[in-house]
């Protein structure tokens, strides 16, 4: 849910067979756009107006063209009490 | 929460780090209040398969599906700075959309409980689920108008909460409190990270 997506910056719709281009849908199109700088699963659901379980179908998709990478958030999780610490500070000043 | 390393990338200081709060509690208890009081509320819906397990959904046709439920869900972001971001979603309070905890609870950092004193029992369950996965949480008493007040130790005894669990009193309506409610599950979270109690929100 808060996976990070990326497009891959070395590839462009430009570079693909076009087969591979056509197997691309509308939204598939929109998700490449929406995701040039790594964006979280859940914010691409909502910035696109699709639901989630869509948006995850459409990005395993494009992982499996090589098109995005996908970030999982560490399994071992929140680790990191400086990380911690700082967004205990933040969320105080807010 | 931080990212693993496998694929990463270029060009940033640090890999973005998002911490997923969860806001959990009985039907109507005041999460949605909460994740907008202290939020940017941002609309996000979810598609669930009810029956069998994802059979490939055809993503134009998905939402028209029968097999299919589409879920509205709480869900809030708080930006700290470009690299940081915390991110709220509320549980579904409804006991049909059960299966979807674990997904949410996966790699969070912790859960707030809003408790309606007039409806206690009503937070058992997740009470109860966060106490099982070991996940750092707190409860949070929202004081409802005409609700009774009881005192905090009062409160806990009728929870059956163990010591360590932090209780605070909040208004879901108000910003600084809703926040002050995310930084005592936070500092709870350091807390037992300190102790060497290790977060283990993993699945």
């Amino acid at each position: 849910m808060v996976a990070l997506v990326s497009a891959l910056r070395r590839v462009s719709l430009a570079d693909l067979e076009p087969e591979q281009v056509a197997k691309l849908g509308p939204e598939h199109r929109r998700l490449l756009d929406a995701c040039r700088i790594p964006v979280a699963v859940a914010d691409l659901a909502s910035d696109l107006d699709l639901p989630l379980g869509v948006v995850r179908i459409l990005v395993a998709d494009l992982r499996e063209q090589g098109l995005v990478s996908v970030r999982q958030p560490a399994p071992s999780g929140l680790s990191d009490v400086a990380i911690l610490k700082e967004v205990a500070d933040a969320l105080r000043r807010l | 929460m931080p990212y693993g390393d496998s694929e990463s990338v270029p060009d940033r200081p640090r890999a973005p780090v998002a911490i997923k709060i969860l806001i959990a509690g009985g039907f109507g208890v005041g999460k949605t209040t909460l994740v907008g009081a202290v939020s940017e509320v941002r609309p996000l819906r979810t598609e669930e398969t009810l029956s069998e397990p994802s059979s490939r959904v055809d993503p134009l046709d998905g939402v028209e599906r029968k097999t299919t439920t589409t879920v509205a869900m709480d869900f809030g972001r708080i930006s700290i700075g470009d690299d940081l971001v915390v991110y709220l979603f509320g549980t579904p309070g409804q006991q049909r959309f059960w299966f979807m905890w674990d997904e949410l609870a996966y790699g969070a950092l912790g859960a707030v409980v809003i408790v309606d004193t007039r409806r206690l029992a009503d937070c058992f369950p997740s009470v109860d689920y966060f106490e099982r996965r070991g996940m750092p949480f707190v409860v949070a008493v929202n004081c409802f108008d005409g609700a009774r007040r009881y005192p905090l130790d009062t409160k806990r005894t009728a929870l059956n909460l163990t010591p360590d669990v932090p209780l605070v009193l909040c208004d879901a309506r108000h910003r600084s409190s809703s926040r002050d409610a995310l930084v005592a599950l936070v500092e709870h979270a350091v807390t037992r990270l300190s102790s060497g109690r290790h977060v283990t929100s993993a699945r």
